[in-house]
């Protein structure tokens, strides 16, 4: 027990000046990278890698978007488009999303749980390499293949390959081979990472760690993590099936041989359905911690918020085809897919009111985070709106594979998800670095982001909804689309010149930022009770903790937690 | 800054977590199942949908010998860590040997019916649906098996090495983790190829 008072009223060390360490060669500090088994380390790496292809997949995006500004556009031909919009979609979810959310699960996981690293440390540095080695792997093909040899083929199959476009015929060459590999090896090192951090929480939680004590981040990470098996498994089985179908010939999606291109449709939705809540959940996570901090109250509702993510876990399970009302399943099973889609919005919506509940009547300070914060909430409801919308099978018909749907889901990625990493880079920037990130800038970014956001993503409904085809390359003027495009193009360079101000915040930050110390935020879970940034053990002693919020009882001794749970 | 309070349940209560091993080895097999269920989820998709020949009717035997012996590696590796545990090597030994050859079998046998399969009846897995999905599935299997074999192997050449003792028993409990999940798998391929798919 003595042990535990020296490491948990270190909260307010003296000196907090970030140690000046003496220079280092650059092969030295490469080589501590590269070989480094720290938990800390390789979450900074996932989330460094995917802030490169976040850029990568942006320009991606704003390409499409200069393509499609103007009718009769000519910046691209029709063939580079093609390419464009399936790295762009591959990219995002696969370089950008499922890593970052990792290499923060990687880097809050053990500090919030109070342990020392990670429950596997080499397979955690063996899965963040197989995941950079896949995302390398898809930019190759750009070099590779008929590559240098015949410059640039990169895939053009779209983000969900649907078969027979897969096949050796309509996709000669090997792009769709880049693919299907850069996706098997990402997807391997998601399966191990998820092993690693479901490891992590159940076997090293701190004395006292129980369960029901455990930050509300550890439980979504523990849901989303089990999750990754069961979703992300099928999508290698399925890239297997790819691969020999074009390899040694085998006729899994072979129309021609009595395969089904349908089979590949499920499969790969079987995996892309729950993907969408394994990218979604880590948001919910960081919005768990977020916003009691930024409320001064604790999260409402600790039990529901739990039931509420288990839930989506397994409800999320049997959606997914309502990716396919339009295909002819029968109206049996369209039935039961418009019904488990409807239901998912319950687990959600209980979400959502926790949240509002655990503001109402806070004392709210709209630091960056919380800004990015209440952004999410908004536009997740929004979201979720027009996902009610779209679940139901006769409007799905009207609208599915048009811009309408391209607006619904980038509502949830960038609206609701990449809102929530922003807020979560501005909370824990203080910790991982030592220093704050300017809050000036930070204003500048978040009131950018939202205008250009709702610029982009609320006037492409409206096409949509007129009739605009998603993953054309250019279109006839006289249909009423030119303004509405005009305008989401508008609204994506916007969204791109925030992000660079963000980038900008984030090196700025690192040499000029304000000194922040162990504890900026006055938060209340562990990782705050050790020092900025983390020694690489994380804890001087084991920690001890007695419940929900064990800097609180520190802080305020005479009303600890535990009279409340 | 005073100290923390302590609370009376907190102070001496005993913090006992779960073994990582056996955490990690059941997520393994977790995400392993899923990549089974999809493969298996293929050839009931496919089952009598071939274009043309050869059928599993006309071409395939029930493997009646190797699935014993498969499913019997299961109860000898299991006798191999009870003796382990009890510190009685040359039982541990012994026992770890037979599972080896068993499963041995179980390799060569599917490797005989693939030899029969491909040069006489002439099913590969570009025949038709069939082919492709029985190769692949089968294979998946017998991939498991060898690699589950490999590690028993290791085991057991640590094990004649004198490298093994009483206190790896833990980590053999972890192998024969997945030593078992590979045969009950096989129980499912067993089911759906030869019985079903005939």
């Amino acid at each position: 027990m003595a042990d535990s008072v020296t490491s948990l009223t270190s909260v307010e060390a003296i000196d907090v000046t970030p140690v000046q360490k003496p220079r280092q060669l650059f092969l030295e500090v490469l080589y501590d990278w590269i070989t480094t088994v720290d938990h800390k380390k390789i979450g900074l790496m996932y989330i460094a890698y995917s802030l490169v292809f976040l850029i990568v997949g942006g320009i991606e995006a704003i390409i499409m978007r200069i393509q499609l500004a103007v009718p009769h556009g000519t910046f691209v031909s029709p063939q580079v488009f093609n390419r464009m919009f399936t790295l762009h979609g591959t990219t995002m979810v696969f370089f950008v999303g499922m890593p970052i959310l990792f290499g923060f699960g990687n880097y809050l996981v053990p500090l919030m749980i109070g342990a020392r690293d990670m429950a596997f440390p080499r397979l955690n540095a063996f899965s963040f390499w197989i995941s950079a080695l896949g995302g390398i792997l898809l930019y190759y093909s750009f070099i590779g293949g008929v590559g240098l040899y015949g410059a640039g083929s990169a895939p053009d199959v779209g983000w969900f390959a649907y078969a027979p476009l897969t096949a050796k015929v309509f996709s000669p060459g090997h792009s769709t081979d880049y693919w299907t590999l850069s996706i098997l090896l990402s997807g391997i090192g998601s399966i191990g990472t998820a092993l690693n951090i479901v490891t992590t929480i159940i076997c090293m939680r701190c004395p006292g760690m129980k369960l029901n004590r455990m930050p509300l981040l550890s439980w979504l990470y523990l849901v989303t993590s089990s999750m990754v098996f069961i979703a992300i498994s099928p999508l290698t089985a399925a890239q297997i099936m790819l691969l020999l179908d074009r390899y040694i010939g085998s006729h899994f999606f072979d129309t021609q041989a009595g395969g089904s291109a349908v089979l590949w449709m499920h499969f790969f939705w079987i995996f892309g359905h729950p993907e969408v809540y394994i990218l979604v959940l880590p948001a919910f996570a960081f919005a768990n911690e977020i916003i009691p901090v930024f409320s001064r109250k604790a999260v409402f509702g600790y039990p529901a918020m739990v039931a509420a993510s288990v839930g989506i876990g397994f409800i999320s399970m049997s959606v997914w085809a309502h990716h396919m009302f339009a295909v002819g399943m029968g109206a049996g099973a369209n039935v039961f897919f418009v019904f488990s889609t409807m239901i998912i919005s319950v687990p959600t919506g209980i979400k959502i009111f926790n949240w509002l509940a655990t503001i109402w009547g806070g004392k709210i300070r709209f630091a960056s985070p919380m800004l990015f914060s209440v952004g999410f909430l908004f536009q997740f409801l929004i979201a979720g709106l027009t996902g009610i919308m779209l679940s139901v099978a006769p409007f799905d018909w009207q609208l599915t594979g048009s811009y309408f749907v391209v607006a619904h889901f980038h509502y949830v990625l960038v609206g609701a998800i990449l809102f929530m990493i922003f807020a979560a880079f501005y909370y824990w920037y203080p910790k991982v670095t030592g220093r704050m990130m300017s809050e000036r800038l930070g204003k500048w970014h978040f009131w950018l982001m939202v205008i250009g956001f709702h610029m982009t993503f609320d006037f492409m409904h409206i096409p949509g909804l007129l009739g605009m085809p998603r993953r054309i390359y250019t279109y006839e003027p006289g249909r009423g689309w030119e303004i509405w495009n005009l305008i989401v193009s508008i609204g994506a360079i916007v969204q791109a010149v925030a992000t660079l101000i963000f980038v900008y915040n984030l090196i700025h930050s690192y040499y000029k930022g304000e000194v922040a110390g162990n504890d900026p935020w006055d938060a209340w879970t562990l990782e705050w009770s050790t020092a900025s940034p983390p020694p690489v053990y994380n804890f001087a002693t084991t920690p001890v903790v007695h419940s929900r919020r064990p800097l609180w009882d520190i802080k305020h001794p005479e009303d600890p937690d535990w009279n409340y749970e | 800054m005073s100290t923390i309070p302590i609370t009376p349940d907190a102070a001496d209560e005993p913090w006992v977590l779960p073994d990582r091993g056996t955490v990690g080895m059941a997520c393994l097999i977790m995400a392993e199942s899923a990549i089974f269920v999809i493969f298996v989820v293929a050839y009931i998709f496919y089952m009598g949908q071939s274009l043309s020949g050869p059928t599993p009717r006309q071409v395939l035997e029930l493997p009646i010998f190797t699935t014993i012996c498969l499913l019997s590696s299961s109860f000898t590796l299991h006798w191999a860590v009870a003796a382990l545990r009890k510190s009685k090597m040359g039982a541990f030994t012994a026992w770890l040997a037979t599972t080896v050859a068993l499963g041995a079998i179980f390799i060569i046998g599917t490797g005989m019916e693939w030899y029969h399969l491909i040069y006489v009846d002439g099913l590969t897995i570009r025949t038709n649906l069939f082919g492709t999905t029985f190769y692949s599935l089968v294979g998946l299997h017998a991939t498991h098996v060898i690699v589950g074999l490999l590690m028993l192997l290791a085991a057991l050449i640590f094990a004649l090495t004198g490298h093994v003792t009483e206190k790896h028993a833990h980590r053999m409990d972890v192998l024969s983790l997945y030593w078992h999940f590979v045969d009950a798998v096989w129980v499912v391929v067993f089911t759906v190829v030869y019985v079903l798919g005939r």
